[in-house]
C-alpha cells in the first residue's frame, strides 16, 4: 500500500469492476489533444490503409459511409485518469477496411490530420476490437472529439484512439508515435496501468 | 521523454508539503520536498496520488508551477467544488503531510531556455500554472526570448501569482482579459477573449512565435481557433486542456 495521506478518505470508491485501477468515472467527455482542433470537412476527408508493400486503398467520405457499419457501446479510459462508461458510437470495423489487402504486418501506425501519430499492434485492431467511428451518441462526431472520423480502440488508453485519423500504415516494425516518443507507454493497457514507458 | 529522458519505470516518490502560498480564495500553491527529484522542463506535469487509511487511492495530474529548486517542487491547485483530490489538497492537506508524486511527464507542452523564438502564452484561469513555469524558467535562465502573456480571468480576485506578475519585467508583456468583473479604475466592460485582443497581443505571423494555450477545454478551443484564423501555423500552437467539457 502507498503512503497514507492523513485525513484523506476519498470519495469515488473504486469498487466498479468496469473501472481500471487509478481511474475515476466521469460523466463529461473531456477533450485532450496536443494542438488546435483540425477542421476537416467531409469533402476533403479521405482515409487510407497502406500496407508494408506500399499497396494503398482509400475511401472518400461517401465511400466510408457506404461500408457496413455497426453501432457499438464501449467503456473508454483516458491516461489522464478518467473513464467513461457506455459510450455509444457508430463506425466501420478496421478489419472491414483492411479486407483482403495482402499484409503480413504486425504493427500499424495511425496518421492523422494535424500530424498526430500513434502505434498499435495490428492484432489489437482486428476481430471487432477497433473501429473508424463517425458517430458519437447518435450524432456526427464533432471536431473536438476527432470528427469527421476517429479510431476507437476501447481496450487501450484513449490516446491510442487517434482523432482525425487519415491513414493506417501497416508495418513490420513497432515505431513509437507522438506520445510514445514523449514518454508514454508503447502499448497502453489500462488494466495494467501502462501509462508511461516502463510501466 | 524529451529533455529528461527516463529509463525504466517512472517511480512514485514520497513528497512532503513544506509550504503553502494562498493564491486566491480557492487556489493554493503547494511547495513540496521531494528528495532526489530529477528536475523538469517548464510545462511538464506530475501525477499526484493520495492514499486513504484503508488503501483506497486517487490520482490526478497537476502542472509543475515553477522550475525545481533542488528537491523543491511547486504545484498550484484550484479547488473544484466536490472535487475528490483538489478539495483535499486545498483543504485539510497540511505541512508535513505526505503524498506520492511521479514525473515529470510530457515532452510536448514544454518550453526550453535554449528556445529563441518569441513566445505567446494564453492562459485561461488555472491554465496559468504551466505557463507561469515558463515565465519563471525564462527568468531563472536569463533568457532573452520575447514573451507575451494573455491571461483571461473572471475577476481580479482570481489572479494567481499576483505579486510576481504585477512587477514589470523586461521582455514580458501581459494583457489581462476579465470576463465577469473589471478591476477598479480600469475602463471597459468584462468580455471574453476575442479576435481583436489576441490579434494585438499575438506576435505577427512572420515572427514565427510558438504559442502555448492552457485552460479549460472551451477556452483552449476558442483561443486556438482564433490563432488559426489569424494565420498562425497549426504546428506552432501547443495546447494543454485541463477541464472537463460537456457535450
Ligand atoms: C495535464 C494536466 C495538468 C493539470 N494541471 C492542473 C493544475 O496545474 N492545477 C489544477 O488545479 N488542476 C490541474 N489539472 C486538473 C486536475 O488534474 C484535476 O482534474 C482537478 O484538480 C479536479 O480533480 P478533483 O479530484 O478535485 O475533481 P473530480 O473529483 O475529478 O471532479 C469533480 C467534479 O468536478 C468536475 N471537474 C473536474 N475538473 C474540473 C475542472 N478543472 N474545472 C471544473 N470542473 C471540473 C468533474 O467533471 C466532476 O464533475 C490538470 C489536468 C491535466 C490533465
Amino acid at each position: 500500500m502507498g503512503v497514507v495521506t492523513p485525513g484523506f478518505t476519498g470519495r469515488a470508491r473504486g469498487d466498479n469492476p468496469r473501472v481500471p485501477p487509478g481511474q475515476y468515472l466521469t460523466e463529461d467527455f473531456p477533450v485532450l489533444s496536443v494542438g488546435p482542433t483540425p477542421r476537416v470537412t467531409t469533402r476533403q476527408w479521405e482515409f487510407a490503409v497502406v500496407t508494408e508493400h506500399g499497396e494503398r486503398r482509400s475511401w472518400s467520405w461517401p465511400e466510408l459511409l457506404a461500408l457496413p457499419s455497426e453501432k457499438f457501446t464501449v467503456d473508454i479510459h483516458c491516461v489522464t485518469q478518467w473513464s467513461k462508461l457506455d459510450t455509444r458510437w457508430r463506425g466501420v470495423r478496421v478489419e472491414t477496411l483492411i479486407g483482403d489487402l495482402d499484409t503480413a504486418a504486425d504493427y500499424a501506425m495511425a496518421h492523422c490530420y494535424g500530424g498526430y501519430t500513434t502505434n498499435l499492434p495490428l492484432a489489437d485492431l482486428l476481430d471487432g476490437q477497433a473501429w473508424i467511428a463517425y458517430e458519437y451518441g447518435g450524432k456526427p462526431l464533432t471536431p473536438e472529439h476527432g470528427g469527421p472520423a476517429r479510431l476507437v480502440v476501447p481496450h487501450l488508453y484513449f490516446w491510442k484512439s487517434a482523432k482525425w485519423v487519415r491513414e493506417l500504415r501497416l508495418t513490420g516494425k513497432d515505431d513509437p508515435g507522438f506520445w510514445e516518443t514523449a514518454g508514454y507507454h508503447d502499448y497502453g493497457d489500462p488494466w495494467r496501468e501502462q501509462r508511461y514507458q516502463g510501466d | 521523454m524529451a529533455g529528461t529522458a527516463v529509463s525504466g519505470r517512472l517511480a512514485w516518490q514520497v513528497a512532503r508539503l513544506a509550504a503553502i502560498r494562498q493564491e486566491t480564495a480557492t487556489a493554493r500553491t503547494l511547495v513540496f520536498d521531494i528528495p532526489g527529484w530529477p528536475g523538469h522542463l517548464a510545462g511538464q506535469h506530475v501525477d499526484v496520488r493520495l492514499t486513504a487509511a484503508d488503501g483506497y487511492t486517487a490520482q490526478r495530474s497537476y502542472s509543475l508551477a515553477a522550475p525545481a529548486e533542488g528537491g523543491r517542487v511547486e504545484l498550484t491547485v484550484q479547488r473544484v467544488p466536490g472535487g475528490e483530490v483538489s478539495e483535499h489538497l486545498t483543504g485539510p492537506y497540511a505541512i508535513g503531510d505526505p503524498v506520492e508524486i511521479r514525473g515529470p511527464i510530457g515532452g510536448w507542452f514544454v518550453w526550453r531556455p535554449a528556445d529563441r523564438a518569441p513566445v505567446l502564452l494564453v492562459a485561461g484561469g488555472a491554465g496559468i500554472v504551466p505557463l507561469m513555469a515558463m515565465v519563471r524558467a525564462r527568468r531563472a535562465a536569463g533568457s532573452r526570448a520575447l514573451f507575451r502573456l494573455v491571461y483571461s480571468l473572471r475577476t481580479p480576485d482570481e489572479l494567481y501569482y499576483a505579486d510576481e506578475l504585477r512587477k514589470p519585467y523586461a521582455g514580458l508583456d501581459i494583457t489581462y482579459v476579465y470576463t465577469r468583473e473589471m478591476p477598479e479604475g480600469r475602463a471597459g466592460i468584462p468580455r471574453r477573449l476575442d479576435v481583436a485582443t489576441l490579434n494585438s497581443a499575438a506576435w505577427p505571423a512572420d515572427f514565427e512565435a510558438t504559442s502555448y494555450i492552457c485552460g479549460p477545454t472551451g477556452f483552449v478551443e476558442t483561443a486556438a481557433d482564433i490563432l488559426l484564423s489569424l494565420g498562425r501555423d497549426p504546428r506552432s500552437i501547443r495546447t494543454e486542456r485541463f477541464g472537463p467539457s460537456r457535450d
